[in-house]
């Protein structure tokens, strides 16, 4: 082997070394949170934890039960109003957009998905919950779609770009109008990466808390309806991590475990519905 | 081929070939199906053809060759529009399909009638059936029963039914490059088209699927009107009945197939032929 080759297979080893290292890296600090909260937050979750509510400071023991109840319904108020309309103007930008109009919508989805949360709730703090004089479920998941709808914009009309023109020719050249090539054809062949993008912006709006404390506040017991404020597991955990109380701190431990084991649940559930869907017809 | 019987009943009149080698291009025994007259194409300020008058004989393969730019391609996509994706393309002149004006038709009725098979197969990502029933089903068929006779009969159209009738709901990405392109044939033929325009529908494809598509293109013109661009002159000559040669944007010479091959009369066209440029 001559010197040349023996000084390439050296600097291959490195770099493959080196790009190993921080793949291990970046993925270690990932299992290490992971591996952080099951420890101290799997202790300290119980049957009650899931069911009771919050008890007073001083009593040992109850839950996060509402606050549990409280994230799912704002998370479901943030996806009935998010989701349709980012998904619809994803498909707008992509696929009838003229060429100024979707610059401009483009890079404003792109500015809003820059815009921190915080400012994010004083918006919807202005907006929603001062002319309605209190915090509710309602305002605070009409936030959480605000943050929504730029990712959900972005990624939807990403993956339809995506398809291969091709595509969209075979479609409109067996007499499909426009519109129903997009229907039958682009938007089904992008429906798997669509449907990733709306599950990672649901996962990545189920933790924001700054947002939420501005709108749908807390709640220590029940919240009835969408009108009134409510617990949800983000702004319990910053609530009770920050409190001078153990009991409440490991509280906030098995919170964070909970809303983690949640998000992962529903990106899991989701991604099982759709392989199942797809396998069974063919692809 | 007992659903071929059955499907002649939907299709356009369709005369018996007649091999007519002496005949001038787009007269005598068979009637144009596209007839274009002084056709000049923009794509945005440049000019693309410049021109361009032909007829397309009815129940024939027309072959249109040329270097590679040289417009064959923007011709074709005149023909059933397919240009309109291309932002500020735009065609002048007249186009006529069994004298109906072409570039004022609406687009969709346009396609139907005019079928298109691309460069590269293009299968859409669902299975083989619902592949070739998307058009139908876009259509508006609906019967179940009614449309499997119409799959069945569209793939055995396009020679494929044999090789795919037991995975039928299985992804058209498992077949083979040759038999996807086949199935776009069977697609495009599913809704029954009077013209099928295929641009260089084998580029991509070994010689032996190479064979089995000019085969399928000789059985199909009893049923419909063939246009095929192609870069492969010994295509051109095995499988069209008349042959345009094209060059920069212009139609240098049409004629029956034999003539271009054997005795061209424009000099260019020679070169082309000879391989000494192109």
């Amino acid at each position: 082997m001559s010197a040349r080759t023996h000084r390439r297979n050296l600097i291959n080893v490195i770099m493959l070394g080196l790009t190993g290292l921080c793949t291990l890296a970046a993925v270690a600090v990932l299992f290490f949170i992971l591996g952080y909260l099951v420890w101290n937050g799997g202790r300290y979750i119980d049957w009650d934890f899931l069911t009771q509510l919050p008890r007073p400071v001083g009593e040992s023991g109850g839950g996060m039960a509402n606050a549990i109840v409280g994230s799912g319904k704002l998370l479901l108020v943030a996806a009935l109003a998010g989701i349709p309309v980012g998904f619809i103007g994803g498909v707008y930008l992509a696929e009838f957009g003229g060429k100024t109009f979707t610059f401009v919508v483009r890079y404003t989805a792109d500015l809003l998905n820059g815009v921190p949360s915080i400012v994010i709730g004083i918006f919807a703090y202005t907006v929603l919950v001062l002319p309605m004089q209190h915090f509710s479920t309602l305002a605070g998941g009409l936030a959480l779609a605000v943050i929504l709808i730029p990712i959900v914009l972005r990624s939807t009309e990403d993956f339809l770009r995506a398809v291969p023109q091709t595509l969209r020719e075979g479609a409109l050249a067996l007499g499909a109008p426009r519109w129903k090539a997009v229907i039958t054809v682009v938007i089904p062949a992008a429906m798997r990466g669509i449907a990733t993008g709306v599950l990672l912006s649901l996962a990545r709006v189920a933790g924001e808390t700054a947002p939420l404390l501005f709108t749908s506040f807390s709640n220590r017991f029940w919240s009835h309806g969408w009108n009134e404020p409510t617990a949800s597991l983000p702004v319990m955990i910053f609530t009770y991590a920050i409190s001078p109380y153990d009991e409440w701190r490991r509280q906030a431990w098995a919170a964070a475990l909970v809303l983690l084991v949640l998000v992962l649940f529903a990106n899991i559930g989701a991604r099982l519905i759709l392989s199942r869907k797809s396998l069974s017809r063919g692809f | 081929m007992r659903s071929l019987a059955n499907f002649t009943v939907m299709t356009t009149p369709s005369h018996p070939f007649a091999p007519h080698t002496e005949e001038t291009p787009g007269s005598g025994g068979n009637a144009a199906k596209i007839s274009v007259s002084h056709l000049n194409f923009f794509y945005g300020a440049k000019q693309a053809l410049h021109d361009i008058s032909l007829k397309v004989a009815q129940n024939k393969v027309t072959a249109l060759i040329g270097p590679s730019g040289c417009g064959k391609t923007t011709f074709l996509r005149t023909l059933n529009r397919m240009y309109e994706t291309v932002p500020r393309a735009r065609a002048e002149g007249e186009v006529l399909l069994d004298g109906e004006d072409v570039l004022t038709m609406e687009a969709a009725r346009l396609r139907r009638r005019v079928g298109m098979v691309f460069q590269r197969s293009n299968p859409f990502p669902k299975t083989i059936f619902d592949n070739v029933a998307y058009g139908l089903r876009i259509n508006g068929w609906d019967q179940s029963r009614k449309l499997h006779e119409l799959v069945e009969a569209s793939l055995r159209r396009a020679a494929l039914w044999d090789e795919v009738k037991d995975q039928l709901h299985k992804s058209a990405y498992a077949l083979s490059g040759g038999q996807q392109q086949r199935l776009c044939i069977a697609r495009a033929l599913a809704i029954d088209p009077e013209v099928l325009l295929l641009d260089e529908p084998c580029s991509a494809l070994d010689p032996i699927a190479t064979g089995k598509i000019e085969e399928l293109l000789f059985e199909l013109k009893d049923q419909c009107t063939l246009v095929i661009v192609t870069h492969n002159m010994q295509q051109a000559a095995r499988v069209a009945d008349e042959t345009g040669f094209f060059l920069m944007g212009r139609l240098i010479e049409f004629n029956v197939t034999k003539i271009i091959f054997q005795t061209p009369a424009k000099k260019e066209t020679e070169d082309y032929i000879t391989g000494r440029f192109g």
